[in-house]
């Protein structure tokens, strides 16, 4: 890979992970800050196989957050429009929540 | 098989919600809006039939103020092919009900062929639950309402519906209504390239009246109002004065 085309591969990860921290639960100024923060880190380096890295890192982040938004909408509306009959299921959505919910803290150790 | 597939935009799920201090109705103005979650769900379906090659095309239709265009690029980014945007006056469209909808798909498929027509099962603004049993009426096809799980075959749909205490399940011929319950799929997400990408699908825009879609609304909102507040619990400073509250309450004996 080019460094361009690294260059390029980190502005759309940091405008896709700008775009999904519009609708972050805690606020998208909170999201923001801390995304800008994690990239600043990083500004200076320059192995571009540590940056690809990192790129992939970022990547992960931004499946873990698709993950985190759909479950919590389902959680809502299921809350909402169902009795939580089987437990069973229940338990196991929130043990996946749970485990979402300790990820995306994470995203502050990326490029 | 082209599938049309209505999709309604209501304030977000996560935002509170509040009523009006003329209570008229709850505040929109300056609130986030989206498609409607069950909405979604039957795009989901939609587009993965499409996915099978099961179904040929996806076209997405909303009917509102103009505002529902933001709705109608998230379903093109969401895999639809084509939108169809029925406007009317943002004043009226606080007025709407479902049998106003049903028409103008009634429309809408007067003008152009479609095989199926998907639908969330409600609203979560209105939860009115009525849009796919009046247009599934007024065209006189079959209806398959509340579908957790849909498998074409041939001109038939065989769909498992949810029902009170089990699973019920149906074949219906094509042309047929379906909507969509919660466990049908899960919905995926409108990725920012394919927003990008979105912008150059069709829109279609067309004015209810130029259809001559009557508006008129039937029913008259009285008063919408707030849940009633819980009321705030009380401490207690230890286990005796517990016990002492618990049994003026009669909760417990003596």
């Amino acid at each position: 890979m080019s460094s361009n085309q690294l260059r390029q591969r980190v502005v759309d990860l940091y405008k896709t992970l700008h775009y999904m921290g519009r609708e972050y639960p805690t606020g998208s100024k909170w999201f923001h800050d801390r995304l800008k923060r994690a990239f600043m880190k990083n500004v200076e380096e320059t192995d571009p196989q540590k940056i690809s890295k990192m790129c992939d890192h970022g990547d992960f982040v931004v499946k873990e957050l698709e993950a985190m938004y759909s479950l919590r909408k389902y959680r809502a509306m299921k809350q909402r429009y169902y009795d939580e009959q089987d437990e069973e299921e229940a338990l196991e959505r929130l043990r996946q929540l749970k485990k979402l919910a300790t990820n995306p803290s994470r995203d502050q150790s990326k490029s | 098989m082209r599938v049309l597939v209505g999709v309604k935009r209501v304030v977000d799920y996560a935002v509170k919600v509040r009523v009006k201090p003329d209570k008229t109705g709850v505040i929109t103005e300056g609130v986030q809006h989206s498609i409607n979650p069950f909405d979604e769900i039957a795009l989901e379906e939609a587009v993965k039939l499409k996915e099978k090659k099961a179904a040929t095309e996806v076209v997405a239709f909303s009917m509102g103020g103009p505002k529902c265009q933001e709705v109608l690029r998230t379903a093109l980014a969401k895999g639809a092919d084509k939108a169809i945007h029925i406007e009317v006056p943002d004043a009226d469209a606080s007025k709407l009900e479902p049998l106003h909808v049903a028409r103008a798909l009634k429309k809408i498929i007067e003008n152009d062929k479609f095989d199926a027509v998907f639908l969330g099962k409600q609203a979560i603004d209105d939860d009115a639950n009525q849009t796919g049993s009046l247009i599934a009426g007024i065209l006189d096809w079959p209806q398959a309402l509340y579908a957790s799980k849909v498998e074409p075959d041939g001109k038939y749909l065989k769909v498992t519906r949810e029902i009170d205490g089990g699973l019920d399940t149906i074949k219906v011929s094509l042309p047929a209504v379906l909507s969509a319950d919660l466990r049908l799929n899960e919905p995926r997400y409108a990725t920012l390239p394919n927003i990008m990408k979105a912008k150059k699908k069709p829109l279609e825009k067309k004015s209810a009246k130029d259809l001559g879609i009557d508006v008129t609304p039937q029913t008259k909102v009285l008063e919408v109002s707030e849940p009633p507040v819980r009321q705030a619990g009380g401490f207690v400073d230890d286990v005796s004065a517990l016990i002492t509250k618990l049994k003026e309450k009669g909760f417990i004996k003596a």
